[in-house]
C-alpha cells in the first residue's frame, strides 16, 4: 500500500508497553513534500509513534517504510542515515558544545573521516572538516542563528535553542524532518517566526515535514494534512478544515456532548 | 542552500568560544610552543637530573631516570584510559586487562617461552641460536597494540550495550578474568601458555640493531640491554611513546570521532538521532584505549625483561583511573600531570617521604604501606575542592560547575 508519492508509510503499527497499548494498529503516511501534523490530547501516543518512526522504540507489530525501504525496528542511526532528521519535545541539544559543534555532530553520518585519517590529518580529512565547518556556519545562518556559532548551546535563549535543534536536524540532510512540539514554550512572536521558518523550509528545501504540535494556530495555518490520535488510535485524518469539523476530534478534545452543544 | 545576507557580521568575541575554536582548528601557537618546550626539557632530563638531585631540600625527591620510565609508561596508559573514560564517558574498571595482554604479547613473541619453535625476526643482542620466538621489540609493541585492540573489540561488543554502573561492573569482571587466566594458563590442555605464577622472563630488549649501531659509530645502541645507558634509552623511548599517545589522543579528540564521543557522553539518545552508531563509536573508544594499554604493557614488559601475573591486579585499574580523575577527566594535559604525580608517588615518592620522615623527624611511619589509602584521600580531597581535576577540560568544568549551581539553586532540570 505504499504509494509511490509517499515518503513515509506506516501500516498497522502497534506499540504495547506491558499491558498498555500506546499505539493501536495505526495506518499513516506522509506524502512527499507535504507538511503533516500529528495532533491529539496528551498521552494519545504521538511521541511514542515518533519514537517508532525514528527507531528509538521497536514496534510491537506493523511495518514502517521510509522511501520504500523497510525500516521497522532499525536502529536510530541507520534511520537517520536514510534521511530522517528529528528534534525532541524537551530540547536535547549537546548543552556543553557550541552551536557550531552541535551542527557538526549532526553531520556525522554524512562525513567519512576515519581514525587513521583523523590522526594523520590527511589532506582529504582536512578538506572535509573545512567543508563541514563551512556548511555548518551556513546552516546556522539559514536557521536564524547568525553570529551564534561559538556560543554554548546551553547559553542560547530558548527560541534559539529550538532553532539550533532544527539546524542540527537539517545537518543530517533529511528527506523527512520530524518536529516534536517545536513551538512548545515559545511566546506568540517566537511561534509566528518559527511557523514562517517551517514554511520557508518547505519552500526552499526538498523536504517533507511531520510535526507534533499543540498550537492549533500553527497546525491549521501550515499543514497540508492533519492526523488525530486519541488513546493510541487514529480517529481522524484530512485537511485542517475537515479535521476541525470532525465530531470525534471535538469529542476527544472537549469531551462527549461538546459536538452537539 | 541560499543565504541572502552575505555580509559577514563581526565575530562575537566570546573568550571561551574563540579559544576553543582556535584549538579545534589546530592553530594555537602558544600551545605548540609550550608542548615543544616541555618535550625538549623531557628529552634532556637524563642530562640534568643529577644536578637536580644535588639541590638541597628537593634533591632527594627528584626521581631517577629508571623511575621516570615507569612513571611514563603509566602515564601512557592513563592517557589511553582517558579516551575511554574522559572522552566517551565509559567507566572502565578493567583497563589492567589490556596492560596484561600487551605484556604477555611481548612475553610470547620475544622470549624463550615457546622453546619448541625457533624463529627470529629483527631480534637484537641475543644469539640467533636461541630457541623460542624472538621478534624485534618494535614489531612486538605494534603487534601488542593490534592484539589488545582486537581484545578490546571482542570485550567491548557484548559489554558496551550496558550503561553506567553496569558497564563498570562488567569491565571490572573482565579486568579480573584476564589476570586469572594468565595465572592459571600454564596448562591449557597440556600447553604451557603463560608459565603460570612464575611469569615469563627474560624478555628481549629493544635496540637499533647492528647495522644502525655500526653506522652511527655505536651512538645508537645495538641493544638497550647491553648499553651503558640502558635506563636512558628506555626513558627516551618512553617519552616518544607518550608523545605519540598524546598526539593521537589530541587529534582524535578534535575529529569527527571525538565529537561523536563527546556527544554520546552528553546525550546518547540525541547522539543516535544524529546518525551516530552508538555501539560502533563506543567500541572504537574502548578499542583505541585498549591499543595504548597494550603498547604500554609490551614496552613495560621489555623494560622489566619479564611479565609476571602479580603485576596485573585490579588495583592497577583503579590506580590509572585515579590518575585520570586527579588530572581532569577528558583533559589530556591534566591526565599527564595526574599520571606523573601519582606515578611518582607510587614508584618512589612515598618511600622517599617515609625515609625522610624517619631520618629527619624520627617518625617510624611508612607512607608506602598506606599507598592506596593515600591515593583515596587525594581523590576525596580533589572531589571536595576541585572536582574537575588539576587541569580541567573546559567542557567538563562547565558540566560539573554549572550543573551543580543550576540544579541545586533553582531546582530546574535543563
Amino acid at each position: 500500500m505504499s504509494a509511490a508519492d509517499d515518503i513515509l508509510t506506516a501500516s498497522d503499527v502497534r506499540k504495547e508497553f506491558g499491558g498498555l497499548v500506546a499505539v493501536n494498529d495505526v495506518d499513516f503516511s506522509v506524502p512527499r513534500g507535504a507538511i503533516v501534523s500529528l495532533i491529539g490530547p496528551n498521552g494519545a501516543g504521538k511521541t511514542t509513534f515518533f519514537n517508532m518512526l525514528t527507531g528509538v522504540y521497536k514496534p510491537t507489530g506493523g511495518r514502517i517504510e521510509f522511501a520504500d525501504i523497510d525500516v521497522t525496528g532499525k536502529p536510530p542511526h541507520a534511520i537517520t542515515e536514510l534521511g530522517v532528521g528529528r528534534t525532541f519535545q524537551n530540547i536535547r541539544l549537546f548543552q556543553h558544545m557550541t552551536a557550531l559543534e552541535n551542527v557538526l555532530v549532526g553531520m556525522h553520518a554524512r562525513l567519512s573521516s576515519g581514525i587513521i585519517g583523523s590522526i594523520l590529518r590527511t589532506p582529504g580529512v582536512r578538506r572535509e572538516e573545512r567543508g563541514a565547518r563551512e556548511r555548518a556556519r551556513e546552516l546556522l545562518r539559514y536557521s536564524g542563528l547568525r553570529g551564534r556559532d561559538d556560543e554554548l548551546a546551553r547559553n542560547l535563549p530558548y527560541g534559539d535553542q529550538r532553532r539550533l535543534e532544527v539546524a542540527r536536524a537539517l545537518a543530517t540532510e533529511p528527506k523527512l524532518l520530524l518536529l516534536d512540539e517545536p513551538t512548545a514554550g515559545m511566546n506568540p512572536r517566537e511561534t509566528a517566526a518559527f511557523t514562517d521558518f517551517v514554511g520557508k523550509l518547505r519552500a526552499e528545501q526538498e523536504l517533507s515535514i511531520l510535526m507534533i504540535e499543540h498550537d492549533m494556530k500553527v497546525v491549521m495555518g501550515i499543514s497540508d494534512r492533519v492526523t488525530v490520535l486519541d488513546y493510541g488510535e487514529k480517529i481522524a485524518e484530512g485537511s485542517p478544515t475537515e479535521v476541525q469539523r470532525d465530531e470525534r476530534v471535538i469529542e476527544a478534545y472537549l469531551g462527549a456532548g461538546a459536538a452537539s452543544a | 542552500m541560499t543565504e541572502p545576507h552575505k555580509a559577514e557580521q563581526p565575530r562575537r568575541d566570546g573568550g571561551l568560544g574563540r579559544d576553543l575554536n582556535a584549538r579545534l582548528q589546530g592553530i594555537d601557537p602558544l600551545g605548540w610552543a609550550l608542548t615543544l618546550t616541555i618535550a625538549v626539557l623531557a628529552f634532556l632530563y637524563p642530562f640534568y637530573v643529577e644536578f637536580l638531585q644535588d639541590v638541597p631540600l628537593i634533591g632527594d625527591f627528584i626521581p631517577g631516570v629508571g623511575s621516570m620510565v615507569v612513571m611514563l609508561v603509566f602515564t601512557v596508559m592513563a592517557v589511553g584510559l582517558n579516551i575511554v573514560v574522559g572522552y566517551a564517558g565509559l567507566l572502565d574498571l578493567g583497563y589492567v586487562a589490556f596492560y596484561a595482554a600487551g605484556a604477555y604479547m611481548a612475553a610470547w613473541l620475544a622470549s624463550q617461552q615457546f622453546e619448541q619453535w625457533h624463529f627470529h625476526l629483527g631480534s637484537v643482542g641475543i644469539s640467533k641460536e636461541l630457541s623460542g620466538l624472538h621478534l624485534s621489540i618494535w614489531i612486538v609493541v605494534v603487534l601488542a597494540g593490534v592484539f589488545t585492540t582486537a581484545v578490546g573489540i571482542l570485550i567491548g561488543l557484548p559489554t558496551l550495550r550496558l550503561r553506567g554502573d553496569y558497564l563498570a561492573i562488567v569491565t571490572l569482571g573482565f579486568g579480573e578474568i584476564i589476570p586469572q587466566f594468565v595465572r592459571n594458563g600454564d596448562n591449557v590442555f597440556g600447553f604451557d601458555l603463560t608459565h603460570g605464577t612464575f611469569g615469563i622472563s627474560p624478555i628481549d630488549s629493544p635496540g637499533f640493531g647492528k647495522t644502525l649501531s655500526d653506522a652511527t659509530n655505536e651512538l645508537l645502541p645495538l641493544s638497550y640491554q647491553q648499553s651503558f645507558d640502558r635506563a636512558r634509552w628506555f626513558f627516551w623511548t618512553a617519552v616518544v611513546l607518550l608523545l605519540i599517545t598524546v598526539f593521537c589522543s589530541v587529534r582524535l579528540r578534535d575529529s569527527r570521532l571525538g565529537r561523536a564521543w563527546i556527544a554520546i557522553r552528553e546525550d546518547e539518545t540525541a547522539a543516535a538521532a544524529m546518525g551516530i552508531p552508538l555501539m560502533r563509536t563506543k567500541t572504537w573508544a574502548y578499542a583505541i584505549g585498549a591499543f595504548f594499554g597494550g603498547v604500554a604493557g609490551a614496552f613495560y614488559a621489555s623494560f622489566k625483561a619479564g611479565a609476571f601475573p602479580a603485576d596485573f591486579y585490579f588495583n592497577i585499574s583503579v590506580f590509572l583511573l585515579c590518575m585520570v580523575i586527579l588530572g581532569g577527566l577528558g583533559s589530556v594535559w591534566g591526565v599527564i600531570v595526574g599520571g606523573m604525580v601519582l606515578g611518582y608517588l607510587n614508584v618512589e615518592g612515598l618511600a622517599t617521604i617515609g625515609t625522610k620522615l624517619q631520618q629527619d623527624a624520627g617518625l617510624n611511619f611508612e607512607p608506602s604501606k598506606y599507598q592506596f589509602g593515600i591515593y583515596g584521600l587525594i581523590i576525596v580531597v580533589m572531589m571536595l575542592f576541585r572536582p574537575t581535576g588539576l587541569i580541567s577540560e573546559r567542557r567538563h568544568k562547565r558540566e560539573i560547575e554549572e550543573g551543580v549551581q543550576d540544579e541545586s539553586l533553582y531546582g530546574t532540570s535543563k
